[in-house]
């Protein structure tokens, strides 16, 4: 799969969050005579992103289009400063960009109102960071939890309490973390960090898992055994990944890769995994 | 859900948060003490103030007062007939009070009542400060026999027990002084007929002087009148067997002149022993006389005096009554003074007081009354209790209110504290924040958070404040001396207070203002912190270092 310069269908009205059926696009059309591709899960055209610095303005993404279908696990690679991070917040709406769109299955994101983009981070994006990011506060299961916390008040949260923690258990014994449920972050070597902020970022069962750099502040062996949680997830799950890195070796295990270099859309490749 | 977990892990784990809490806390605990302390001596003072002055007065300006006492009680029942709880009537003039301590003349300015004893102690609670408890029971003007202030440590004897001792060392030593001047005499006399100059044979001056007494000595030949002291031996004005220019001996050991009860800050001095006690030395106690010299009726009015009997004090723990007034029977006070007309029999008096039922309005009974007794006609004052001590209550009012505010300034500074903390706290955790934000919480969300922080942050620490300050309070005293012995000063100086120990009272809605102005205060502090967190941008926030 590779940036296209073909739209895919998008829904005219604005997404109304917890009320639309998320990937039935309302125009979509079927085809029939070739096999189905997967549907669009995540895709942006046109993305514009800049930042200024007083009178110095940095061009971090100019203009750049990108897709990925639903069960892809697509590598994003380019050196630092390239725009891939940016790339990811963008389509994670953590950002804004200047100019483009942006589609969750085929409903435009970008333009949400900010208690949407909310919700949809909670509820269909899981987010795996280079530096981990667990609060310190919290041990692994609480951290793990922390989706759930959000997404529910208190009182929900306690009645599902009981079928919650079985599940932050059972991503955290999926990870190999079982032994580690009391233990706050300082206590946790990198890859263990990194493997329990995979189980948050799973807690909620997301439809795209955006991983920023998940290999980078971790050794050879710790990364690949990452890498392997990730294909795992993939392969068995079809969950759908998007993994910033500027590691070819760690790309190369992707489905796809795709090249930035200084904010622009390069090539795409599809790997022999 | 996660705000309250981050929020009491914030407060478990961010020891900073600790010196907002203990400011929060210890403003709260002073607001408490201070307003406890400040509620027991108000309620203290009114009730002393309240005490002795019944709820309203209708008073004369004239020294002969109102000509006739019965037909203005009739219109003041017509008036008032649902308020009116009891009314009594009295006199009231300036006097003058001489009394006798060690062979020297002591003299006070009083405001002396004439009470009616029936009535009196239904109109306030003058009763009650009385020293002997029969008297707290019922006002008598007749001397007890003992017991005056059982409660009281170190009261001197008092009552007839006491007047019948001093009468009979009295009588000896006036015997002893009438014998050493006859000797005086005789050897004279035999000078005189031998013709020698008797110097040096002439007994020591020093050694006619009676020795020290704690009685006032007293002199047969003396007149009514305190003479000055001459010759040595003291002017004595009455308290023995006197001659009476009526004839009538007067036997002090047995009968009493007319009841007078003083306020007892006039006739004792408030000391401290070497060993720190506070103590009261009488100089005039239950079973002395005392001279009263007053106005009587007459145009201009002339000066009168009559010889009372002590027969029991009156203790308010109010320096300003307990130091001016004494009271005598009105019946007397009439008679000495001439208020009754001959014609008609009428007694008139220059105050009615009147006790109003609970929960009548003071207010709206003074300006009935001031109606019907207009002042263009009459020239009365009438004013209900809290008018005539207006500017005390004003100024303690006042006192109440500029402390409680400077106070609340305490827990004001402790409210930028925990600004300033949470500041400190929002920026530590900004990568917290970040991490929230990516994990879908809403900026609300994380503004809670902080606001959840303040919240319980004015919780703990207003509870803690809470609990200290109620300790303190119901520990006052012990605190108290506990600082004096520490500190060598005095905290709490009952010479000056009348009080035994800091009055306190706990007023639950005070103190549920003061807590919950304290967790409003913590909030509001946290309300800048909380906004400028769910301000910051995501990635902004997980980026930063």
């Amino acid at each position: 799969m590779s940036s296209s310069s073909q739209l895919p269908t998008r829904p005219v009205q604005s997404l109304e969050m917890g009320r639309y059926q998320w990937g039935q696009s309302p125009d979509a059309a079927p085809a029939p005579d070739v096999k189905d591709p997967e549907p669009l899960a995540l895709a942006s055209y046109g993305l514009v992103k800049n930042y200024s610095k007083g009178k110095l303005q940095v061009n971090v993404l100019q203009s750049v289009d990108f897709e990925i279908r639903q069960g892809e696990f697509q590598a994003i690679i380019g050196q630092s400063g390239s725009g891939k991070s940016t790339l990811l917040h963008l389509l994670a709406t953590l950002d804004e960009a200047d100019e483009g769109e942006i589609f969750f299955e085929g409903n435009r994101i970008d333009n949400l109102p900010a208690s949407s983009r909310d919700m949809l981070r909670n509820r269909y994006l899981g987010m795996v960071f280079q530096f981990y990011h667990l609060l310190p506060e919290l041990n692994m299961l609480e951290n793990v939890l922390m989706p759930l916390m959000i997404r529910h008040g208190v009182f929900r949260y306690w009645s599902q309490k009981r079928a919650n923690t079985k599940r932050a258990k059972y991503l955290l014994d999926l990870v190999g973390l079982s032994h580690r449920l009391n233990h706050k972050p300082r206590q946790l070597s990198g890859g263990e960090m990194q493997r329990a902020a995979i189980a948050r970022a799973l807690i909620a069962n997301p439809r795209v898992l955006l991983a920023d750099e998940p290999t980078g502040n971790l050794d050879r062996k710790t990364g690949a055994d990452i890498m392997e949680i990730l294909r795992c997830l993939n392969q068995e799950q079809k969950l759908t990944i998007v993994m910033v890195t500027h590691d070819h070796a760690i790309a190369s295990q992707a489905d796809h890769t795709v090249q930035l270099v200084e904010g622009r859309m390069e090539s795409c490749t599809s790997n022999d995994v | 859900m996660y705000k309250l977990l981050l929020a009491w892990r914030y407060l478990r784990t961010r020891y900073i948060a600790l010196a907002s809490i203990i400011s929060v806390t210890l403003g709260v605990a002073t607001l408490i003490v201070v307003n406890s302390v400040m509620a027991g001596f108000t309620q203290e003072m009114y009730k002393r103030l309240h005490g002795i002055l019944s709820d309203v007065v209708v008073e004369s300006h004239d020294l002969n007062g109102l000509p006739d006492p019965d037909w203005h009680m009739e219109q003041i029942r017509q008036v008032i007939p649902d308020e009116l709880e009891g009314m009594t009537a009295s006199v009231q003039v300036p006097a003058m009070l001489n009394f006798q301590y060690n062979g020297n003349w002591i003299t006070r300015q009083v405001q002396l009542i004439g009470v009616d004893r029936e009535t009196y102690a239904q109109v306030s609670d003058f009763g009650k400060y009385l020293l002997h408890p029969e008297n707290r029971a019922k006002m008598s003007f007749a001397l007890r026999e003992d017991g005056y202030a059982p409660l009281k440590k170190n009261f001197p004897a008092a009552g007839w027990k006491w007047r019948r001792a001093r009468a009979m060392h009295e009588q000896a030593l006036l015997e002893q002084q009438h014998l050493q001047v006859q000797q005086q005499r005789r050897i004279q006399e035999e000078q005189a007929t031998t013709g020698g100059n008797g110097e040096g044979t002439l007994p020591d001056t020093d050694n006619a002087v009676p020795p020290a007494s704690p009685f006032p000595l007293v002199n047969p030949e003396a007149g009514n009148e305190p003479p000055a002291a001459t010759d040595g031996i003291p002017p004595v004005p009455y308290g023995q067997p006197v001659l009476e220019e009526t004839g009538i001996v007067f036997d002090a050991s047995r009968e009493q002149h007319t009841g007078i009860i003083l306020g007892i800050a006039l006739c004792s001095v408030r000391h401290r022993d070497p060993d720190g006690t506070v103590r009261d030395h009488f100089l005039c106690r239950p079973g002395d006389d005392v001279q009263l010299t007053l106005p009587n009726s007459g145009r201009p009015p002339k000066a009168i005096s009559n010889r009372f009997t002590t027969v029991d004090l009156y203790e308010s723990g109010m320096s300003e009554y307990d130091s001016k007034l004494a009271f005598i029977p009105l019946d007397e006070m009439q008679h000495m003074r001439g208020m009754i007309d001959h014609a008609s029999g009428i007694a008139s008096v220059t105050s009615i007081q009147i006790k109003l039922k609970p929960g009548a309005d003071l207010n709206s009974v003074r300006d009935r009354l001031q109606e019907r007794f207009p002042a263009q006609q009459f020239g009365y004052r009438i004013q209900t209790w809290r008018d005539m001590q207006g500017p005390l209550l004003s100024a303690v009012q006042l006192e109440t209110t500029i402390l409680n505010i400077l106070l609340f300034l305490i827990i004001a500074v402790a409210g930028f504290g925990i600004l300033a903390t949470f500041f400190m706290i929002v920026v530590e955790k900004t990568r917290d924040i970040g991490i929230l934000k990516s994990l879908g919480a809403p900026s609300g969300g994380v503004m809670s958070i902080f606001l959840s922080y303040g919240f319980c942050l004015g919780v703990v620490g207003s509870g803690v404040g809470l609990i200290l300050g109620l300790v303190l309070v119901v520990n006052i005293n012990d605190i108290a001396a506990g600082l004096e012995h520490l500190t060598g000063r005095e905290v709490f100086d009952p010479t000056v207070y009348y009080f035994q120990s800091i009055p306190t009272i706990i007023e639950p809605w005070t103190i549920a203002l003061v807590v919950v102005g304290a967790v409003g205060i913590a909030v509001l502090a946290s309300i800048l912190p909380a906004r400028h967190a769910a301000r910051l941008h995501p990635v902004e926030a997980l980026r930063y270092e």
